[in-house]
């Protein structure tokens, strides 16, 4: 049959498998142009605005921006997210590499172990959050629990005090992620050409030698992503944040994105709330953007 | 295999530090779950006399029947089963429609490339890394003008439209490594796009399928940002209950209900998280670190 008219059906056919394939894509790319690119524009554009409870499409160029400047609660944040990221960062790759070097030395249990490190990343921040306010908590826990253990003097009651409260978030977050980093190092390090190493080893280059010489400075690219992946955790923190502390005692533990979620709707004051939210998206999309096109551009291994 | 083992020839006192610090380390990683746990199933008397790190003396399933039936959340006091339920409704159909969105657009971007599909898959791809703040406040407008503020079914938008980055991500980077000779071998035999896709390429899908249901289960069943900015009182997840439940400042605080409640909460992604564990790390291996 259709051996008769090979040429029209064939014709046809070509042209739907031509459009084919975009149609199938364009839910997907309008859902995304509308909810992701759409909203971005109108966040941006009421961070311009006279919004207050309602949106009110009335320019007034920086006076959003302005009062967020000059809002106490929002150095506080601020402050809060540049404390927090920096020792969150740096202690999850700290210890993240540590662990998965040690891992890394053909150990017998090794996948019990990798599964014991890598659990709290299957919770939700508010289970994590939920948990840990109990552990730290001054009256009950930690500190009750070495009390009673004898050591009378320890004391540990960071969790209500307004200059360390901000700690007990990054000690909770540092506790769900560093496993995560530990996985990505050891993917990276089982990926590591191993010529150089035993060429090293003959030489009789010691161990941390090796490791500081030769490995380390091979897995700058998992150093990368994994900067860029916490970096991006850390900005967008708020459920843990919440559960622990509630962004308290007072405002102590305030984050951007706390803040912009107690101005969009607690106090009704939209167009503060998206000019924070702005901020955000600018600071991520400036680190993310060239990260993704490195990433993308290179050629596929 | 271990590129490196240089303690190997070192002597078994090495050997044993190094058993001893990841030992220290299991431990510290554990305690958290051990602590909730044993929380759960002691006496609120218990836990105000006793140690947090002691066994029960006495072990009580009381805490845990409240959390799920009965201990108040807001204003009415049924537990936290029913948001427990709505959880299971939103995880669901939003896992199933975001994946195979996702499956369709790697399939697109990977065997039936287009000129600009790198732009399309970069403009996909960044809606992963957003900070979701930037969305609050038009998603909140639309879903009340789609009649969906405060329902589960606005949950599961939410959650498909902001899935698909990841989904996508996942597919296109599998079936970029699909070898696209079978593709065109059976084009040349008259396949059409469907009947490649469902016939070639989503058997071969497994691994890649596991992955997605995984990553994306986890995080819609761990959202609480969401939850709590379009969804209140009854149509609630149970993240947004539990933490009602946990931070509510009335009356007496009934930790053992609270960690049970958390241990409700925990249970169906520690479930995937314990079958599935070699799936899910080599999920956030091909999201996160291969972009």
């Amino acid at each position: 049959m259709s051996n008769a008219s090979p040429d029209r059906d064939g014709g046809a056919r070509e042209r739907l498998q031509r459009w084919l394939p975009k149609l199938v894509l364009s839910p997907s790319c309008v859902l995304v142009l509308f909810f992701v690119y759409g909203f971005i524009a109108w966040t941006s554009y009421i961070s311009f605005s006279d919004s207050g409870m309602m949106p009110d499409y009335t320019w007034v160029g920086l006076h959003q921006w302005s009062r967020l400047w000059t809002s106490w609660t929002w150095g506080i944040a601020l402050h809060n997210i540049w404390v927090f990221g920096l020792l969150y960062i740096v202690s999850c790759i700290v210890l993240g590499l540590i662990l998965a070097i040690l891992l890394d030395q053909r150990i017998r249990a090794e996948g019990v172990l990798r599964t014991i490190y890598l659990y709290p990343m299957a919770l939700s921040f508010i289970v994590t959050g939920t948990a840990w306010q109990w552990f730290l908590n001054p009256g009950l826990g930690l500190e009750k629990t070495m009390h009673d253990l004898g050591w009378q003097s320890f004391s540990f009651n960071w969790l209500i005090d307004s200059n360390m409260a901000i700690y007990t978030v990054v000690i909770a977050a540092v506790w769900q992620a560093t496993g995560f980093v530990m996985a990505m190092f050891l993917a990276g390090l089982r990926g590591i050409d191993g010529e150089m190493i035993k060429a090293a080893q003959i030489d009789g280059a010691p161990a941390w030698k090796i490791y500081a010489r030769i490995i380390i400075p091979q897995l700058r690219p998992v150093f990368l992503s994994a900067v860029v992946v916490l970096a991006h955790l850390a900005i967008k923190s708020f459920d843990l944040i919440v559960a622990m502390t509630g962004g308290g005692p007072g405002n102590a533990t305030a984050v951007p994105a706390t803040f912009m979620y107690s101005y969009a709707f607690s106090r009704n004051e939209m167009g503060i709330a998206a000019a924070s939210a702005v901020f955000m998206l600018a600071v991520i999309a400036a680190l993310i953007i060239p990260y993704l096109y490195s990433e993308l551009r290179e050629p596929r291994s | 295999m271990s590129a490196a083992s240089p303690a190997a020839r070192r002597g078994a006192a090495t050997r044993v530090v190094l058993y001893a610090i990841l030992l220290v380390f299991a431990v510290i990683y554990l305690m958290p779950l051990y602590v909730m746990l044993t929380t759960s199933f002691k006496t609120l008397e218990e836990i105000h006399q006793g140690n947090m790190l002691a066994l029960p003396g006495e072990w009580t399933l009381a805490p845990w029947r409240e959390a799920w039936g009965s201990a108040c959340i807001g204003l009415e006091c049924n537990g936290v089963h029913g948001y427990f339920f709505n959880s299971i409704k939103i995880v669901i159909p939003a896992v199933l429609i975001s994946g195979l969105l996702g499956a369709f657009n790697g399939y697109v971007l990977t065997k039936w490339k287009f000129r600009g599909h790198k732009i399309v898959f970069g403009l996909i791809l960044f809606s992963c890394f957003i900070p979701f703040q930037i969305i609050l406040l038009p998603m909140a407008r639309v879903l009340g003008i789609l009649h969906l503020a405060n329902s589960t079914g606005g949950l599961v938008l939410v959650h498909i439209v902001y899935g698909i980055g990841f989904t996508t991500l996942f597919f296109r980077n599998f079936y970029a490594s699909f070898p696209d000779e079978l593709v065109r071998a059976a084009q040349l035999d008259g396949a059409g796009f469907f009947t490649i896709f469902f016939r070639i390429l989503l058997p071969a899908s497994v691994p890649i399928i596991v992955v997605t249901i995984i990553w994306q289960f986890t995080n819609v069943w761990n959202d609480f940002l969401f939850g709590v900015s379009f969804a209140s009182g009854d149509s609630a997840p149970i993240t947004v209950a539990l933490n009602n439940l946990v931070n509510s400042s009335t009356g007496v605080k009934a930790y053992n209900v609270n960690m049970a409640a958390a241990m409700v909460a925990a249970v169906p992604t520690l479930i995937v998280y314990i079958l599935a564990g070699k799936y899910f790390l080599r999920g956030l291996m091909s999201g996160s670190v291969k972009g």
